[in-house]
Parts: C-alpha cells; sequence; structure tokens
C-alpha cells in the first residue's frame, strides 16, 4: 500500500462511524488527541508485526458484513444470576431494557454523559490507558475507538460490590457497525465484578480502560455471543495497582472473526493478574488473543491461560508477552496456549514472547497443538462410553485449565455448560 | 461363552502379523490364564479383542455368548459386556473419575435399553465398591488416573470393572508393578466378582497371581498362537523352568 493510500484509509476509517454526541471540553480534547494517534499509526495492514496471521481487511472495510442473528435456543450466559443489568442493542443504550444505574459502592453512568460532565477520574482515565497502550505494539482500532466512540458506561466503584454489572449487548441490524467505550475506576480496596454477554453488532470495536487501585479486586467474564459471520475486536487496557487482584476470562464460540486484545500494565507490588480464554470454532472462524502484560513492580504474578478447539477449518492466533521490566524483580509469569485440532484442515498460529530484564523471575511459557488423544479416547470407549461423547469428554478436559482460572464456580459452571452445549452442537 | 476362533490379526502401519491363528475358549464362571513370553503378542489379543485401532483383523471371530464382536465399535464391545482391563491405564486430565465411571456406567445401560443411574443411587453404588477396594473419596474425584500410583491405577481398573458388571473381563498384566500387598488386594477384587457366571481372562508373566487368583485352565501362548493349554500345574512348570521346554517341545 502507497504511502497516501495508506493515509486514505486511516481517514475512510475516521470517518466511516458518524460523530458521536459533543462532549465538554476535556472529553473533545482526548477524542481529538486520539483522533491524531490514529492518523499518526494508520490503519493495521497485512505487514505489520501483530497482524501477520489476523488480516485486518475486514476489520478495515467501509462497512461491515452481513451477519446473520442467532437465535438462541438457550438462556443468556449468566442469565441465573443476580445483576445490574445493562443494555445495549446494536450498540445503543436501552434504559426500558436495563436495570436502574445504581448499587451499593457504585457508581455508573453513560459515557456520553460522563463525558459532559467534570468527572474528574475519568479524565485521568479516558483515552489515557489506551494512548499508553499503544506503545510498543500499535492497536489502531482502539485509538479510533475513543476517537469516535459514543456509547458505553462509565462505573466507579467505592466498595464491595456484590452484585455484578452485566453488559449486554443485543442485535437487531444485520449489518450493524458498533463502537463501545467503557472506563472502569476501582477504589482502593474495592471490588467490581463485569460480566460481558452478546455479539453486540455484526462488526462490534470495544474499548475498556480498568484502572484498579491500590488492594482492589477486578473481575471480567465475557461471552462473545454464538452468531456465525460477526466480527469483533475488542480491547482491554488495565492498570493495576500495588496488591490489587485482576481476572478476565472470555468465552468464544463461533464468530467469522474475533481478535481479543488484553493490554495490562502492572504497577504496584504483589500484584495477581490473569487473563484466559477458551474458543471453540467449526468452519469458517478465526481467533485471535494478543496479550501484552508488563511487569513494573516486584512480586507481582500474571498468567496468560488460553485454550481453543479448531475444527473444519478453524483459526486459531495466540499472540502473548510477558515484560518484565529492570525493576520487576520476584515476578512470576505464566503462559500457556493450547489448541485442539480436531482435524488436518484447522490452523494453530502462536507467537509466545518472554522479554525479561530482571534477573529474579520465574516465567514459564509452552505452546502446543495436537489432535485428540487417541489412547485416552480409546480408553474411554472401551468403558462403553461412544465415540462422540468421549469425544466432547476429552474436549470440556481439555478446556478447563482455562475454566480454572475462573473465580465465581457458580459461573464457570454455566460456562462448562455452554461448552459442552456447543461441543453437542458440533460433533461430527 | 467367549471364544476366539482362528484370529489373525496384522499391524495396521506395518505389513506383520502378530496374532497367527489364536483359539481360546471360556466357559461361562471359568478362569483362564494366558502366559508366554513377551512379544508373543498377549497384550495384541486383548487390544484386537476390544477393538483398539491400529491392527487389521485378516480373518476369525471373537465371540462374546454368540454375538461376533470384532464388528462393533469399542464402545458397543463394552456394552455387550466385555472388558479390559489396562496394562498401562490412561492417564486423562481434566476428566473427573466420578463423571467417568458414571458416564461409562450410564452409557452402558443406555445401550442396553437400561434405565440410567440417577446420582443418588450411582454415589451410594460406587462408594460401596470403592471401600472394598480401599479407594478413598479423593481418588474419584481427581482426574481419571491423574497422579495415581501403579497400585492405584490397578485399583482404579478393578473399580471400574465392579462397577460396569461385565460378563468377560480380561486382564492384561494387573499385576505388573504391584507390591505384594496392592497384588493381594486386586486379586481379592476379582475374585469378589466370581460369581459362577463371569468369565476372566488373566493375561500375567507369573504364576504368583495365579496363587490369588486361581485359574481353571492356564494357556500358553507363544508366536500369535496358543501352543500349549493345561491346568494350574502349567503355570508352575513356566515359573520353575521357563518357556524353552515348552518352546522346544512344539518345534
Amino acid at each position: 500500500m502507497g504511502e497516501l493510500q495508506h493515509e486514505n484509509a486511516t481517514e475512510a476509517l475516521l470517518t466511516r462511524h458518524g460523530a458521536p454526541r459533543p462532549a465538554s471540553d476535556w472529553a473533545e480534547n482526548a477524542r481529538r488527541a486520539a483522533r491524531a494517534r490514529m492518523l499518526a499509526l494508520g490503519a493495521a495492514g497485512r505487514r505489520d508485526e501483530y497482524w501477520r496471521y489476523t488480516n485486518p481487511a475486514v476489520l478495515n472495510a467501509p462497512e461491515a458484513p452481513e451477519a446473520e442473528i442467532l437465535q438462541l435456543d438457550e438462556a443468556p450466559v449468566f442469565d441465573g444470576f443476580d445483576k445490574l443489568l445493562i443494555t445495549f442493542v446494536d450498540g445503543v443504550y436501552q434504559p426500558d431494557l436495563s436495570d436502574d444505574l445504581s448499587g451499593e459502592g457504585l457508581e455508573v453512568s453513560l459515557l456520553d454523559e460522563a463525558l459532559d460532565m467534570d468527572i474528574h477520574w475519568a479524565g485521568e482515565l479516558f483515552g489515557v490507558l489506551e494512548a499508553k497502550g499503544q506503545h510498543p505494539v500499535p492497536r489502531p482500532f482502539a485509538a479510533l475507538n475513543t476517537a469516535l466512540a459514543g456509547q458505553g458506561v462509565v462505573i466507579r466503584a467505592t466498595g464491595k460490590v456484590s452484585r455484578p454489572v452485566a453488559l449486554r449487548y443485543c442485535r437487531s441490524e444485520l449489518r450493524s457497525d458498533v463502537l463501545i467505550h467503557h472506563v472502569i475506576r476501582v477504589e482502593a480496596g474495592a471490588e467490581l465484578t463485569i460480566l460481558e454477554n452478546g455479539a453486540g453488532a455484526a462488526r462490534l470495536n470495544t474499548c475498556m480502560e480498568v484502572d484498579v487501585a491500590e488492594g482492589g479486586s477486578f473481575h471480567h467474564l465475557r461471552a462473545q455471543g454464538r452468531d456465525h459471520a460477526r466480527l469483533a475486536n475488542t480491547h482491554i487496557f488495565a492498570r493495576l495497582g500495588a496488591e490489587s487482584h485482576f481476572k478476565s476470562f472470555t468465552l468464544t464460540v463461533n464468530g467469522a472473526l474475533t481478535r481479543n486484545e488484553v493490554v495490562i500494565d502492572i504497577n504496584g507490588d504483589n500484584t495477581k493478574a490473569s487473563v484466559a480464554g477458551a474458543s471453540l470454532g467449526d468452519g469458517d472462524f478465526l481467533h485471535d488473543d494478543t496479550i501484552f502484560i508488563t511487569h513494573d513492580a516486584q512480586g507481582c504474578e500474571s498468567r496468560q491461560v488460553f485454550k481453543k478447539v479448531l475444527k473444519n477449518g478453524a483459526t486459531g492466533v495466540f499472540q502473548g508477552k510477558i515484560l518484565v521490566q529492570p525493576d520487576a524483580q520476584k515476578t512470576d509469569g505464566y503462559q500457556i496456549s493450547q489448541a485442539l485440532l480436531m482435524d488436518d484442515d484447522s490452523n494453530f498460529l502462536a507467537k509466545p514472547e518472554l522479554e525479561i530484564y530482571a534477573d529474579d523471575v520465574a516465567c514459564s511459557h509452552g505452546s502446543t497443538c495436537g489432535a485428540v488423544d487417541e489412547n485416552a479416547l480409546f480408553y474411554l470407549m472401551s468403558r462403553g462410553v461412544p465415540r462422540s461423547e468421549a469425544q466432547n469428554m476429552m474436549i470440556i478436559a481439555f478446556l478447563d485449565e482455562a475454566i480454572q482460572e475462573i473465580e465465581n464456580q457458580a459461573m464457570a459452571d454455566d460456562i462448562r455448560s455452554r461448552l459442552i452445549g456447543w461441543a453437542e452442537r458440533h460433533s461430527a | 461363552m467367549f471364544e476366539i476362533k482362528n484370529l489373525k490379526a496384522s499391524l495396521e502401519d506395518e505389513d506383520k502379523q502378530i496374532l497367527k491363528g489364536l483359539d481360546l475358549k471360556v466357559g461361562a464362571g471359568e478362569v483362564h490364564a494366558i502366559m508366554g513370553p513377551n512379544g508373543s503378542g498377549k497384550s495384541t489379543m486383548s487390544y484386537v479383542v476390544s477393538g483398539k485401532g491400529g491392527y487389521v483383523v485378516d480373518e476369525g471371530e471373537v465371540l462374546l455368548d454368540g454375538v461376533d464382536l470384532l464388528e462393533m465399535e469399542p464402545d458397543e464391545r463394552a456394552a455387550a459386556g466385555l472388558f479390559l482391563a489396562f496394562q498401562y491405564p490412561v492417564e486423562i486430565p481434566g476428566v473427573g473419575n466420578m463423571t467417568f465411571l458414571r458416564t461409562a456406567v450410564n452409557s452402558q445401560r443406555k445401550a442396553r435399553g437400561e434405565e440410567e443411574l440417577n446420582a443418588a443411587q450411582f454415589l451410594k453404588l460406587v462408594r460401596e465398591k470403592a471401600k472394598s477396594l480401599k479407594i478413598d473419596a479423593d481418588m474419584l474425584k481427581r482426574p481419571v488416573n491423574v497422579g495415581f500410583s501403579g497400585g492405584e491405577k490397578k485399583r482404579n481398573e478393578i473399580l471400574q470393572m465392579a462397577m460396569l458388571e461385565p460378563k468377560m473381563c480380561i486382564l492384561d498384566e494387573t499385576d505388573s508393578g504391584l507390591d505384594v500387598d496392592a497384588m493381594k488386594l486386586v486379586a481379592e477384587g476379582v475374585n469378589v466378582l466370581r460369581d459362577g457366571k463371569r468369565s476372566f481372562l488373566v493375561i500375567t508373566h507369573y504364576q504368583r497371581l495365579l496363587d490369588h487368583i486361581k485359574p481353571d485352565v492356564v494357556h500358553i501362548m507363544a508366536d500369535g498362537k496358543i501352543i500349549k493349554s493345561g491346568g494350574p500345574e502349567l503355570a508352575l512348570e513356566v515359573e520353575n523352568h521357563g518357556y524353552a521346554g515348552l518352546l522346544g517341545e512344539v518345534a
């Protein structure tokens, strides 16, 4: 691509979504800065190091593809749990489908309202964590999101919030092209659980900026819907203070293209962070986890646990990095990415990276891909378990290390039941 | 009851025949033992009979109550009443032992058109059987065979056998890797299941196991065939003199 063409492509991205509702000066400044960032970064291209395995063409295209809306034959994920529900349809907040935006230890407002007010803490986060996450790996779709998103929530947890905040992303239009931006602050010692569920759009771009203060705890669980043709590029930018806990788990079944980017900066000592995911694809499916965890404090632990089940030509991508800065002694980093290939047509492309500048650290990483263990399969069958059921047992077993990263056992079991459902629907 | 007729089988990937016309008949309620030098095809026989991949049956039949097993999938053979206690039980991380047992029991019941056991019925049954094999609740909760000692793995095989109540049990070197006490425990587990109808085929290298599980008939296998059959005294002969004399007799 020529330079001019490239510039035009970036300009085109910045005009395709339309302008959000104007906000107060500080927010408009942040948006302008994001726009400038986007122009400087340029659109994502195949030649970019972190887009080599996932072709961004469909994300760059002027229009979202037509993606059939799947009518669910089951209750939505997390349906059975007490929660503060906030519903978006095609990326637009729906007050009549949402609960009252209040809760104990919780301040919740809509993004466009918050950006129009003078909320000091939000001003210190909106576009700030995203901007910081642009180095060393550029994430142009995140800058695009900050520049143009008008929908989302701004949440501040000031105490132990017992009711999870559930963000449900529904669809009504076949070609919706949606930007959603959330800003979250977990104050010192506070606890917050965020649930996200649903495909949300034919093409969904989300950006979540999360700041967890000292001793705070943030749990994030996400299920990305089951719509087959939808595209998604999600971003989480997290900054973690001392002795805080951060956990994020994502379930992805189906979807023509999903790219989940997670950028975590560990800034305070004795912090624990875990990012995990289980993804299952059959046929036209590309799932990409691109993770970057920076250790910039002492005695911290980070975990990346990603498992993928791929069949009939599905592709899995994992790009995971642990960066340990010179002062981040006693870092304990763990990273595992594994794919179960159900046939010879499916692919797993993995790029695990460790970059360590401290000398007293323990970092381990592993990446494997392989077929279902025939010996184990025979063992199960020799006890009377039919082949398809035995295979499903093996699939669920394979994914379980990722599921075990989920803190809440009841929610983990909900996720497990969804995995079983998928495996049964996709049994050969 | 259980009958292998002129079974010839080869490795799928190599043009190499392992079983070369094996004949064997185990009557209802009988215990037969098979002994034989390394490489004689004992384990291959157990795999071919139970339907493991990687082998091609060139000729012959394997009948359980008159039904040919060779056309069936391994799970169908199990539901028909066949059980193989593995020489090397497979570790399956992520699959709980209980879940596995319950799925196996209910799959077989379903295949036979019987009512499935509910959670309470199953739990009662498994606790009762596990107790006599000294299998504790922790072992039942852990993933299948993961982190089990050699003895625990073999006891777990016998527990599965007890739960599944097969008609025909093949024990492939169940004594290997066991100390004397563990072997006694396993043998007791097997003896409890001897009810006059259930049949056993015990593959072993050592007479010692046969002190605990007393066989009606002992077969000597060599080069893919049964070369001699006799009473328990045949096992003693092997123990004292090795296979050389027996192999010589046939040659």
